[in-house]
């Protein structure tokens, strides 16, 4: 078995956030299918609440989208109160999509070709 | 000899927001001549916050409240979409669909046109005395001690397609709507030039997909999507803005404007699918509960991507309704330190405020250190470790019910020009009065729909 490298997840995934109220989604999509079950494995539900835990979500979800080989994540109450009552200059949470992608995962070396990005 | 299928229907969208680029519409406008056939251009242009505020305007004024840059936005394609029979629906009414379509008349007039068939979209707005006897106790079930005291300044009702639709199958050739559901834009369209029934749910869900691409304009042709090195978008400064070709089955090819720049790829369509959405299997609108978990997409051409595979279940039963209200008062101050140790100035600074500042609940922010991705409690920061960042800028924030406590903070933020740490430069401070949002359901029945032809126009 060969051994894997760690690598940022954006070098694995991309995505975007969306918010409605004080809920945020998250998109992480593979920047190829072979990347898909390394993401289905490694980012989960428990894994992002523990990353966003400064947030202090009341709840994650993870719903899986294989034919896309996307995930969304649901993060409830993550946002302060959403757009109209968070203090925050991003009261979106516009750029919460970049706080996920940065997180840390392990890719076996046979994959690393397909990584975006510079190494 | 099998029928030729009818021709697909082209919607172009020349705005995802109130605020979005004036110069959008003119090459969506000549794509749409140029190929000939049905087509509509869409305006979205109201969120959350955009709508409250357009209800404060009218308040002030009843022949405002409707979207600040209709002129920019209609006038310079007009006069093209009305020679080219490219029919206009937009919910650019926002809080006043009335005295934007007026609007639009002397625009209209006022160039020289034949006068437009005007519709106005209206029951969605559930803001006035008449209304409290359905809201409130419906507010007070669903929401509790949350209601105690607020002071409402409006309500809305997310509508759906069906009165676009009729207002189209009536002649319409400008359909002004206030707070119709974003994708209900489309929607309304495509039931009307397919004829399709308000209980299709899967040529509704179809529909409202292709609706939700489009509805944040350039964000599904490489706007909001490059990160150089990862993500490269070609011409971003010159981002086309979407067209739908939707079949009568309401599959869709999501396509730009010519000549623009931006990329319609497979990437960017998938990140806009998931945009705003929460299970996949269940997209509320008030049209149709739309289902995209099994839906595919595919590169069908250059800047050419078709969505397939959504499939529609029964609409909700309830309409989700937004209720603004007066939110007290945002105080915001700002100062910068530079050069070495900044960072450690600046969170001096923080930590004089906080002293001077009993009372207020701060944010702050040490922007070039840590800001945006920190919470409002300050959990990241404390359990981040000072760093040496040379370039800082202490951005501080709280809201108060009480004006004369929010005033606290831009003044003592303006004091540490001679009372705070050394070298701080650059203040910035603004006191705004906030608006706050909740939200309930209201039955279906209860929020009547209509639409009426403007007067004055043959």
């Amino acid at each position: 078995m060969s051994a894997g490298i760690t690598v940022p997840l954006y070098r694995a995934a991309h995505g975007r956030t969306g918010d409605k109220g004080n809920r945020s989604n998250i998109s992480v999509i593979a920047w190829h299918p072979d990347l898909y079950p390394v993401l289905l494995a490694q980012v989960t539900e428990a894994v992002v609440a523990r990353h966003f835990a400064h947030r202090r979500p009341a709840r994650v979800q993870r719903f899986e989208l294989p034919q896309l080989a996307a995930l969304n994540f649901v993060l409830d109450e993550v946002l302060d109160g959403g757009v109209n009552d968070a203090l925050n200059l991003d009261t979106h949470g516009k750029a919460l999509s970049f706080w996920l992608l940065d997180l840390p995962i392990e890719i076996p070396a046979a994959l690393a070709p397909l990584l975006a990005g510079p190494p | 000899m099998t029928p030729s299928p009818p021709s697909p229907l082209l919607i172009g969208c020349a705005a995802g927001f109130s605020g979005d680029r004036v110069d959008a519409a003119g090459p969506v406008v000549d794509t749409l001549i140029a190929r000939g056939g049905p087509a509509f251009l869409i305006f979205e242009t109201l969120a959350e916050r955009t709508l409250a505020l357009a209800q404060l305007r009218r308040r002030a004024d009843p022949d405002a409240g409707f979207e600040p840059l209709l002129d920019d936005m209609l006038r310079p394609v007009l006069a093209r979409c009305l020679a080219h029979k490219i029919r206009i629906v937009s919910n650019f009414g926002a809080a006043n669909p009335l005295a934007a379509a007026r609007h639009i008349q002397a625009m209209a007039a006022g160039m020289g046109l034949p006068a437009p068939r005007i519709a106005v979209v209206a029951g969605d707005d559930l803001s006035g005395a008449q209304h409290e006897p359905l809201l409130d106790p419906l507010l007070r079930a669903q929401l509790g001690a949350a209601m105690d005291g607020i002071r409402k300044v409006s309500a809305n009702a997310y509508i759906g397609a069906e009165a676009i639709a009729a207002a189209l199958d009536a002649g319409a050739q400008i359909v002004v709507a206030g707070r119709v559901a974003d994708p209900s834009l489309t929607v309304g369209p495509a039931m009307s030039h397919f004829g399709w029934r308000a209980d299709d749910w899967d040529r509704l869900a179809r529909a409202t997909m292709a609706g939700h691409l489009l509805e944040c304009g350039a964000q599904v042709c490489g706007g909001y999507f490059a990160d150089p090195g990862y993500k490269e978008v070609p011409d971003l400064d010159a981002v086309g803005y979407p067209i739908a070709e939707i079949d009568s089955e309401g599959n869709c090819i999501i396509g730009k404007a010519a000549r623009t720049g931006g990329v319609v790829s497979l990437a960017g369509v998938k990140e806009q699918l998931l945009y705003e959405v929460h299970d996949p299997a269940a997209y509320l609108t008030p049209d149709v509960v739309a289902d995209i978990s099994a839906a595919r997409l595919s590169q069908a051409g250059p800047d050419r991507v078709a969505l397939s595979g959504v499939r529609g279940h029964a609409r909700p039963a309830s309409l989700k309704v937004n209720v603004c209200h007066e939110g007290g008062w945002l105080a915001e101050g700002e100062i910068s330190y530079a050069g070495p140790r900044a960072e450690a100035r600046a969170r001096l600074a923080a930590e004089v405020l906080r002293r001077r500042l009993p009372g207020l609940a701060l944010r702050v922010d040490l922007i070039g250190a840590l800001s945006i991705m920190g919470d409002d409690a300050g959990r990241l920061l404390a359990h981040t470790p000072a760093g040496d960042a040379r370039d800082v800028r202490l951005r501080v924030a709280a809201t108060h019910a009480d004006r004369a406590q929010a005033e606290r903070l831009p003044r003592e933020v303006t004091a540490l020009y001679c009372c705070g740490p050394a070298g701080g430069g650059g203040v910035r401070t603004s006191l705004t009065p906030r608006l706050n949002t909740l939200s309930c359901l209201v039955p279906r029945e209860a929020v009547p729909l209509r639409f009426e032809m403007l007067e004055g126009v043959q």
